[in-house]
């Protein structure tokens, strides 16, 4: 199961990659969110995949059955979903203002903050 | 396992029973007071008037909060708590030791003079947009991240500082400032990413994610766990957070564009996170790893510290030369990384104090140049010598520190750094200090030349005399900004004496774990 899981997430990682290489900023934001989704596999891939049962104590009891899934990986993916989901929700805004204010999507346009041809600054008084 | 016998037996395994001591509260103080105030920031944001006020007095409990467990360190060692009653492996551990608590500690003086300069400088429409409750929860989070002992937690620091700083970039909306936070926000959220990754795999070796526990089962594993594969993920990541040499595009991209005060908490906080969380990793928990990388590292830190050197030479915006000096530092502090022995992490930890205090002063001075020259240009400022002899002397003071010239503060760990290099037999790091410093005073001095020594081609206007720009506010913070410099270099050896403490805590992690596993051998 876990070799099958690691394919998946060398696939994702590939993808967002070479979105991220792109030069459009909403292919990067595509990008960017699968490769967000690629660390989250890569994470519960790491907590082993078991199939056994799910990480609930029965009734009358003090611990967790022996076959009992990892629950601390779905934990560590639900804090970095939620955190990567804002972060996402902002830089989609952050990109669509840069689109109005700019007018590019392209990368290579957006030379505002640091503009093409730049004087030297000054040799001598 | 199971059954009656257990629970006894296995609560006390995994639960603390006793009371947390109260003055193990200070340990979380920091983080608490920076959320809260950014909370109650939140909820009276349209009370302008009151959130500067609110805002000083709030990062002063914070800074005594910091310098109470400082204090604390230093005489006590290493103090650890680890929340919700959990034992230390399970639960999430804090821990302040001489480096954690020294970073945080200077970090906030930082953030309290900026604020005290953002009092004038902040318009209403940036008080409007959230400078100060997004300020609040940026220290937060860079507290947070000094004081936590555990991998992943320190992640979730790194993005709450994150958030806050994307919010702090952009107050204005200018085209500039969305420009420059698109390419800081998207390659920051790579960055943690890849921090992430490598935490991933770090889980699925070690099994755990408090640091002192990876620290203290590294030497177990290091047969059949990917060491070396974790390190270098981690030294990618980092590196690029704190802006090191391939990956340090979005620093000069985008520090010049957001206000002053912000210019001055990133440029002196941010990418000394980076630098901290490397010394963390790879000092404490990968000593072996940072060893065999220490060839890479010292080639990333000569590249990082001439590069930014070079940048800040070809630069005629003075912030701009303030975003490359950043970097040129970030250099300096690698060095003692790649060298990894007491003398070289002490140096580059010393580097890390002084480029907080200094970095931050030099773009508030920045500010009051623009004010007195009305420009950010090298070529048209021109004369502040006669506008203001007062903030001659502060630049003069400044530029020394920042270029490492004798009474200046940045000579010593260079000198510590130098020294360390050699007793190493490293000598070609000492050539790249060197060089790298003989560049930073061509650039300052330059500056100091054309901004404050040449005569203004125009006679200063007649009515320059009512329009004094600079507040009382804005010089004040500037002026309490410099005289730490000041000190640093005139009297360094109670910092050299700390940050040789802070050294030894990370190469020694005796204490550190003794701290987190007051039960030692016991294990669980």
């Amino acid at each position: 199961m876990e070799t099958v899981f690691s394919v998946l997430v060398g696939l994702f990682f590939a993808v967002g990659i070479y979105l991220i290489l792109s030069k459009h900023t909403i292919r990067i934001l595509l990008g960017i969110a699968i490769f967000g989704n690629a660390v989250n596999l890569l994470i519960f891939t790491s907590g082993r995949i078991v199939r056994a049962t799910a990480p609930i104590i029965p009734q009358g009891d003090y611990l967790l059955p022996a076959q009992a899934a990892n629950s601390l990986p779905q934990a560590l993916i639900l804090t970095a979903i939620v955190i990567s989901f804002s972060f996402f929700a902002f830089i989609l805004v952050l990109v669509s203002r840069a689109y109005q204010e700019i007018g590019v999507d392209d990368t290579l346009g957006m030379r505002v903050a640091e503009p093409h041809g730049e004087q030297l600054p000054p040799m001598g008084y | 396992m199971a059954g009656d016998v257990g629970i006894a037996a296995n609560r006390a395994a995994a639960m603390i029973a006793d009371q947390v001591a109260a003055s193990d509260w200070l340990l979380v103080a920091p983080v608490v007071i920076g959320l809260a105030a950014g909370a109650v920031l939140l909820m009276f944001r349209h009370h302008l008037r009151w959130q500067a006020a609110f805002s000083i007095f709030a990062l002063c409990v914070m800074l005594a909060a910091n310098v109470a467990l400082f204090a604390r360190t230093l005489t006590e060692g290493p103090v650890a708590m680890t929340m919700g009653n959990w034992l230390p492996p399970f639960g999430i551990t804090f821990v302040a030791d001489v480096l954690g608590s020294g970073f945080a500690l200077v970090s906030t003086f930082v953030a309290v003079i900026c604020t005290v300069y953002s009092v004038r400088e902040m318009s209403a429409v940036g008080r409007r947009y959230g400078f100060y409750p997004f300020l609040m929860l940026m220290m937060a989070g860079v507290n947070g991240a000094f004081l936590t002992g555990d991998i992943f937690n320190l992640y979730v620091w790194f993005e709450v500082f994150l958030i806050a700083s994307f919010g702090l970039m952009i107050l204005g909306s200018e085209k500039q400032q969305i420009d420059g936070a698109t390419k800081y926000a998207i390659l920051n959220l790579l960055a943690t990413a890849l921090f992430l990754s490598a935490t991933a795999y770090l889980y699925g070796a070690f099994g755990t994610l408090n640091m002192a526990d990876i620290a203290r089962k590294a030497d177990g594993l290091r047969a059949t766990a990917p060491m070396m594969t974790i390190a270098a993920l981690y030294l990618l990541a980092f590196g690029m957070k704190s802006a090191a040499f391939p990956l340090y595009f979005w620093l000069p991209a985008s520090y010049h564009t957001p206000r002053i005060v912000t210019g001055a908490l990133f440029g002196g906080l941010l990418t000394k996170i980076g630098v901290y969380a490397l010394l963390r990793t790879l000092v404490m928990l990968f000593p072996t790893e940072r060893l065999e990388l220490s060839g890479v590292i010292g080639w990333v830190a000569i590249a990082t510290m001439m590069l930014g050197a070079l940048g800040a030479l070809a630069q005629s915006d003075i912030r701009r030369i303030m975003g490359f000096l950043v970097i040129s530092g970030v250099g300096i502090m690698l060095a003692g990384l790649a060298l990894g022995n007491a003398a070289g992490i002490s140096g580059a930890i010393l580097y890390a104090v002084h480029s907080m205090l200094a970095l931050s002063a030099l773009y508030l001075l920045t500010g009051a140049m623009k004010d007195y020259g009305g420009s950010y240009d090298l070529h048209q400022l021109a004369g502040l010598y006669r506008a203001s002899p007062l903030l001659t002397a502060l630049a003069l003071i400044l530029f020394l520190a920042a270029a490492g010239l004798p009474p200046g503060s940045g000579l010593w760990p260079k000198i510590m750094l130098a020294r360390a290099s050699i007793d190493a037999g490293q000598g070609w790091l000492v050539g790249g200090i060197l060089a790298s410093g003989f560049l930073t005073t061509i650039a300052l001095g330059r500056v100091f030349a054309l901004a404050f020594w040449r005569n203004s081609p125009a006679e200063p206007l007649p009515d320059d005399e009512t329009e004094c720009t600079t507040g009382a506010s804005a010089f004040a913070s500037l002026i309490m900004l410099t005289i730490p410099v000041a000190i640093l270099g005139l009297f360094p050896e109670p910092f050299i004496r700390a940050s040789d403490a802070a050294a030894a805590g990370l190469l020694d992690t005796g204490a550190y774990l003794r701290a987190v596993f007051p039960l030692a051998g016991g294990g669980s």
